[in-house]
């Protein structure tokens, strides 16, 4: 058999999308590492000049950084939490029959469409010391007794913001797991039933194990998109009171447009990725796995 | 009395819960509206749910002295060429990846996949560097390139996906038919992908639409697209939520509406490869 020549065809379909990608991601990739070691203000062009590891060292001793990767920590495993369970209850909610269902569930997924900067104002309306509605209620159900600053406190800055994330990005997790329990056959619970097996262990022993993958999936992608999201923090509080709601991604940006120094940003924003690829490594894997059986 | 305890059980264990959270969902914007149209004088007096004399004054300023008309005029600009591009730059990868076995075909794959994960403050300063050498800062021009950071990587593997679901016999009978393989692809594949085509661009006009830090950094006064305007009306001290209220709901309007058309779609599109692994 002679060797089959080599096609082209799939490689010039690619090659516009490749070649775009280049141009806007890997290529200002590359560059803002070389800013990392550079001394690098905007304001000062002439006295750019290769400092090697000389951010990298500063990060590690400015306190700003490790309270912002505090932040980061605790911004991650609290919105994650919170969109998880309430993404989860809604889901298990709309798989079961009800007469409204199509409406509440276009309802749910408003938040997801909403953008950030209406959600950052709307939420901030809402939490106002002066006229915010949450504060009229919870002072007239007697959860409270005078209006709260919730996000000029630094106690409650960041929990606050979580909140309104959670808000908008809840509604992705109920798609998701929705999907996900519509693909479990209907068999398994019914002969889970003629068994005898309660609402409960139903629940535990065939629904949980079998929406762990798209768990996994959904809460790694929710990890990422979480972690990088900044223009909420940003519209709703700025980063303060203090640096109360700082987190990696939003002190990268304030160094880059407040400070001017793009030598630091370029560091901290290559640190943030840093740790994501551990992230990002464990969703390729999982997606490598499943185009393989495909 | 067996048939009215199933009632009762079903409305505290169903309708009830999901009302509160349809609530959750909707009472930001419920809220948002009505101070939209809560004159700036009972705004001041004590609080109550409802205005007492609703005013679309609000959207009267916005639209008059405000300008607004121009940032949704911008917002739309920018959305509509980004979707664009973005869908033209990626069609036809989408399609080779659904139909071709090449060397290197997972790599490129996956690197789609990982240019989305990227921060985006990893890539705001070198493209900012960018657009002041290229001289189109403050442009649609420049929004539409930084869109296409996360346009092309979403639209490549959702469109992907799409054509997947299509039989490859479908390719085969059209080629038997005499249609050589772009032929193929541009007269029988992409019309039958249109409602995942439309969905997709959709997806990404409604983020596009959204995207306020590289609108923020990249442009200034020539081009205000709306979360910029927005977000410049608040103020140091004096908020005017009136109009910023207003403001939100002109923005939602567009969006929302599109949503609701293609929801089913977009959703089978997202979902698909998640399920499956």
């Amino acid at each position: 058999m002679p060797k089959k020549r080599l096609d082209l065809f799939p490689y010039v379909l690619i090659a516009p999308a490749v070649f775009a990608a280049t141009l806007v991601v890997l290529i200002p990739i590359l560059q803002t590492a070389g800013m990392s070691f550079m001394n690098y203000l905007i304001y000062k062009p002439k006295a750019r000049s290769f400092i090697g590891l000389k951010n990298y060292i500063t990060a590690l001793a400015d306190p700003v950084f490790w309270i912002s990767i505090r932040h980061t920590v605790v911004w991650i495993a609290g919105v994650i939490s919170l969109q998880l369970a309430l993404g989860f209850g809604a889901a298990l909610l709309l798989n079961r029959n009800f007469w409204w269902r199509g409406i509440a569930r276009s309802l749910i997924l408003i938040p997801w469409v909403t953008p950030s900067v209406i959600t950052a104002l709307m939420w901030r309306w809402m939490y106002d010391g002066n006229r915010g509605v949450i504060n009229d209620l919870l002072v007239r159900f007697g959860f409270l007794r005078h209006y709260f600053p919730w996000l000029s406190n630094d106690k409650t800055a960041l929990v606050s913001v979580m909140v309104a994330l959670m808000w908008q990005g809840f509604p992705f997790f109920t798609i998701m797991i929705m999907a996900g329990l519509q693909s479990i056959p209907s068999s398994l619970y019914e002969a889970a039933m003629v068994d005898g097996a309660g609402a409960v262990t139903r629940f535990v022993k065939i629904t949980v194990p079998l929406l762990i993958p798209i768990l996994f999936t959904t809460i790694l992608l929710r990890i990422i998109w979480v972690a990088n999201s900044l223009d909420i923090i940003f519209v709703m509080t700025g980063g303060g009171p203090g640096y109360s709601t700082y987190t990696l991604p939003l002190y990268s940006y304030v160094k880059a447009y407040k400070a001017l120094d793009f030598g630091y940003a370029a560091t901290l924003a290559l640190l943030l990725a840093a740790l994501l690829a551990v992230v990002v490594a464990g969703y390729v894997a999982k997606v490598l796995s499943t185009e393989d059986s495909q | 009395m067996k048939r009215r305890s199933k009632l009762l059980r079903n409305i505290l264990t169903l309708h009830l819960p999901v009302l509160l959270i349809v609530l959750f969902a909707v009472g930001p914007y419920v809220w948002t509206f009505i101070s939209s149209v809560t004159p700036q004088k009972e705004m001041d007096m004590e609080f109550r749910y409802l205005p007492e004399h609703a005013t679309m004054d609000n959207y009267a300023r916005l639209f008059g002295n405000l300008n607004f008309g121009t940032n949704v005029k911008d917002s739309f600009i920018v959305a509509l060429g980004s979707t664009i591009l973005g869908m033209t730059l990626t069609l036809t990868a989408s399609y080779s990846f659904s139909r071709f076995n090449f060397r290197f075909k997972q790599f490129f794959l996956i690197q789609f996949l990982v240019i989305n994960m990227f921060p985006i403050v990893l890539l705001i300063i070198p493209l900012f560097v960018m657009m002041k050498n290229l001289g189109i800062m403050d442009t649609h021009f420049a929004l539409m390139i930084a869109y296409s950071t996360f346009t092309i990587p979403f639209a490549t593997w959702m469109m992907t996906g799409f054509f997947r679901a299509i039989p490859r016999e479908l390719d085969e009978s059209a080629q038997i038919d005499g249609l050589g393989r772009f032929g193929t692809f541009v007269r029988v594949i992409v019309p039958i992908a249109l409602p995942g085509v439309s969905a997709t661009g959709i997806y990404i006009f409604i983020n596009s639409w959204n995207e306020f830090i590289y609108a923020s950094i990249l442009t200034s006064s020539a081009v205000r697209t709306i979360p910029v305007s927005l977000q410049n009306m608040v103020g140091e001290y004096q908020i005017a939520w009136g109009l910023l209220t207003a403001g939100g709901v002109v923005a939602a309007i567009p969006i929302l509406t599109m949503f609701f058309f293609i929801q089913k779609t977009m959703i089978s599109g997202m979902t698909a490869g998640a399920v499956k692994g």
